[in-house]
């Protein structure tokens, strides 16, 4: 049986997104290597003149490159961004991300769903990085975005799961694949997340901080293999609730 | 074992009874029942034929024993589990879907259980359905009530105490107007809280000016989801129109309803398939439209005046229990109504289990609540929809239930516009 | 006019000479253009004059 999922025209086997964030370059193909990544994130930036490495030479070309919008601070910064991106040249993906407080790095929702419906009818394939709240996803959803990506914690702290309620929501209300993003800090919880019936887990900061990045990074990608089988396997959830059987609930059935 | 609907009234003219004959004998005489007739509004398709294409690719049989466990065991349900929870398969798994289905219940309801009326304004009616003792053919007393009427019957009934009216009528555009049902809900508007209608469906600007006169809730049954069954049920009359009956909740919900009311006529057509689309057609427009309230009812077919074999068939109270608990399992949200087609023993177990909504004081006739509260014989009255099986007062249900545990509720709402 | 913030002082230079200079290929990048994209067909082309503002994009690491 195949299991893939789909973001915009794009078919994918693999439920690993690879950020490519506090990597040293070299060490980019062996964990995409390892943990079989099919989509990498990268950010754009100015190109700074000291240095000129190009960071697309490391990554194999059958890995769908998603740009991100960090940086931006309002969805007018995003789309800019966005627009570079496609220049580029690396197809027309782009996960948004805008973040108008420095402080705590959290997503402006309201900012996020005017970019992405700009970007959506400009013709992208819009995955937009959110903090996970319903509304803001459906309103995500109505203007055409491909998935949602909730965080999981505060990006970078790896912390795990501490939004687990609020993302299973948008899992069970969303018909569009709910990427966790930000925060998942071990692989045990990306195979929660992924048991929860996320269509996938992307992780960074938990690889690149690790003290062996290919292995952790092959780790990663067994959890959530694991995490999605067991989804698939309807494992589900028995209800915290003993059975009532002393009362006869059906007695007035002739 | 089927049901012989059809009945000739000594009323009929020569050339009536020919064109009844017609109707029912040669389907070509009937009209394309999925054509829209000029002036009836036309949505967006998808939530239809969605449910259909659910429906209709429905192998009930080949869910098994492992499906419904499983399903049971879930957190949350699927519609491949709504699906199995329907089918034969999951008959032997009653008590433990009752189970379910009262955890759910209270989970989202406590153990409330919320009280109306409702009241025929009018049985006149342009349809020739042939289960219905409304039917055009049929030969009944007719009767509209007028102003004055009405809010005779309104205050009979608001004096018991019972704070939501649900106002029905036949489904004759020509007498019922647009104007005629808009009058009724500001009547009504004055003497209960919350004004419900269930009358032929409408076009949106329809809605948007039933809302503006006091009611908030609407409720089309469509009777069977099964297209073709509903063809040869349907023979005459603007309900012969299967998809504009079927969108009927969400031009209300667009025409500014807070909430719609959804239902099959169980013993029409295949039940486990009309109630898995009764399912989801709330459950795709829930997800559509989250703001709006939704309710289910679950209506048996009930023996009419002058053909008194008509019988629910193979829905029997054990499949009604299933159904009803599937539903819960699988739309904890949702209202689930259970009318006074039932009997008081059957209501007063239901509502433990899945039900939230009890009709009480009930008349399915026209302008007799005064005379069916005093127990006298009233005049001029017209004759009733179908007989009902639970006659208990407002009172006597308000006991009841509280006898049983319950709490019963007679309004948790306010109309804001 | 400025170049990726750094003030420039406009020298007559096309945008791919200016590339050139700081040994960057058309193809690694993109060129914005006071706020627009320039098409790299025009790279060649086209001469930068006082307030106009250039940016000058790669891909770079970058996740969460």
């Amino acid at each position: 049986m195949s299991d893939t999922f789909k973001l915009g025209e794009k078919e994918f086997t693999s439920r690993f997104i690879l950020g490519s964030g506090k990597y040293s370059v070299d060490l980019i193909k062996a964990a995409v290597n390892e943990a079989h990544a099919q989509i990498i994130t990268l950010s754009v930036r100015r190109t700074n003149t000291q240095k000129h490495e190009n960071i697309l030479e490391y990554i194999p070309d059958n890995v769908t490159l998603l740009p991100n919008t960090s940086g931006a601070r309002n969805a007018g910064e995003a789309v800019r961004i966005a627009h570079l991106a496609r220049e580029l040249g690396c197809g027309d993906f782009v996960k948004i991300e805008i973040m108008g407080d420095t402080k705590y790095l959290l997503p402006d929702n309201n900012e996020t769903i005017k970019a992405t419906e700009i970007l959506a009818k400009e013709g992208f394939t819009v995955l937009p990085y959110m903090y996970p709240d319903l509304y803001a996803a459906r309103a995500l959803r109505d203007a055409g975005a491909a998935a949602v990506m909730p965080l999981a914690s505060p990006i970078g702290s790896n912390r795990g799961l501490s939004t687990k309620e609020f993302i299973q929501i948008l899992i069970d209300e969303i018909d569009l694949p709910v990427i966790v993003d930000a925060g998942i800090g071990k692989p045990s919880e990306a195979a929660a997340a992924m048991e929860m019936g996320a269509a996938a887990v992307m992780s960074n900061t938990a690889i690149a901080t690790s003290e062996n990045i290919p292995l952790m990074a092959s780790a990663f990608a067994e959890a959530i293999s694991a995490g999605r089988k067991a989804f698939l396997a309807g494992t589900g959830r028995v209800l915290e609730r003993g059975a009532e059987s002393s009362d006869p609930l059906l007695g007035f059935l002739r | 074992m089927k049901n012989q609907f059809y009945v000739d009234g000594k009323q009929l003219s020569g050339a009536a009874l020919k064109r009844k004959h017609e109707l029912e004998n040669d389907p070509s005489t009937r009209t394309d029942c999925m054509k829209f007739m000029p002036g009836m509004d036309q949505i967006d398709p998808t939530i239809r034929n969605t449910v259909l294409d659910q429906m209709n690719s429905y192998d009930y049989d080949k869910y098994t024993d492992m499906d419904v466990r499983r399903a049971l065991r879930k957190r949350r349900i699927d519609v491949e589990d709504f699906k199995a929870l329907l089918s034969p398969a999951a008959f032997p798994h009653l008590n433990e879907m009752a189970e379910r289905a009262r955890y759910e219940t209270a989970r989202q309801f406590g153990n409330t259980v919320y009280m109306f009326t409702p009241l025929y304004i009018a049985n006149y009616c342009e349809n020739y359905c042939i289960y219905c003792g409304f039917n055009c053919y049929n030969d009944i007393h007719r009767k509209q009530l007028d102003k004055d009427e009405i809010r005779h019957e309104m205050e009979v009934i608001a004096k018991t105490g019972i704070e939501e009216i649900l106002i029905l009528t036949g489904e004759s555009k020509k007498k019922s107007s647009i104007e005629y049902i808009g009058e009724a809900c500001k009547l009504a508007k004055e003497y209960f809280r919350n004004v419900s209608l269930e009358v032929y469906p409408a076009n949106i600007k329809d809605y948007k000016y039933w809302h503006e006169c006091g009611a908030d809730y609407v409720t089309v049954f469509q009777e069977t989801y099964d297209a073709k069954k509903y063809e040869t049920l349907h023979l005459l009359g603007h309900k012969r129109i299967f998809p504009y009956r079927f969108e009927a909740q969400e031009r209300a919900i667009m025409g500014g309803m807070r909430g719609v009311g959804f239902s099959a006529l169980l013993g029409l057509s295949d039940f486990r398939k009309d109630a898995l689309a009764t399912g989801l057609h709330v459950y795709y427009l829930q997800r559509k439209y989250p703001w709006v309230e939704y309710s289910l009812s679950c209506p048996r077919l009930r023996p009419i005046i002058n053909n008194e074999k008509i019988n629910p068939l193979d829905v029997g109270e054990a499949q009604l229990t299933q159904i009803l608990c599937a539903y819960r399992i699988f739309l904890p949200f949702a209202g689930i109504v259970v009318s006074s087609r039932e009997t008081k023993r059957f209501r007063n177990g239901i509502v433990k289990i899945a039900a939230t909504k009890v009709s009480a004081g009930v008349s399915t006739g026209i302008g007799d609540h005064e005379a069916k509260y005093t127990h006298t014989e009233e005049e001029g009255t017209g004759d009733e929809q179908f007989e009902i099986a639970d006659t208990r007062s407002f009172d006597d249900m308000y006991g009841d239930l509280e006898g049983e545990g319950m709490q019963p509720v007679t309004n948790d709402y306010v109309y804001v516009g | 006019m400025k170049v990726n913030g750094e003030k420039y002082t406009p020298d007559g230079k096309s945008i791919e000479e200016i590339l050139k200079e700081r040994g960057l290929t058309k193809e690694m990048v993109a060129v914005e253009l006071n706020e627009k994209i320039l098409p790299k067909s025009e790279y060649g082309s086209y001469v930068p004059k006082e307030n106009d503002v250039i940016e000058i994009v790669q891909f770079m690491g970058g996740g969460c």
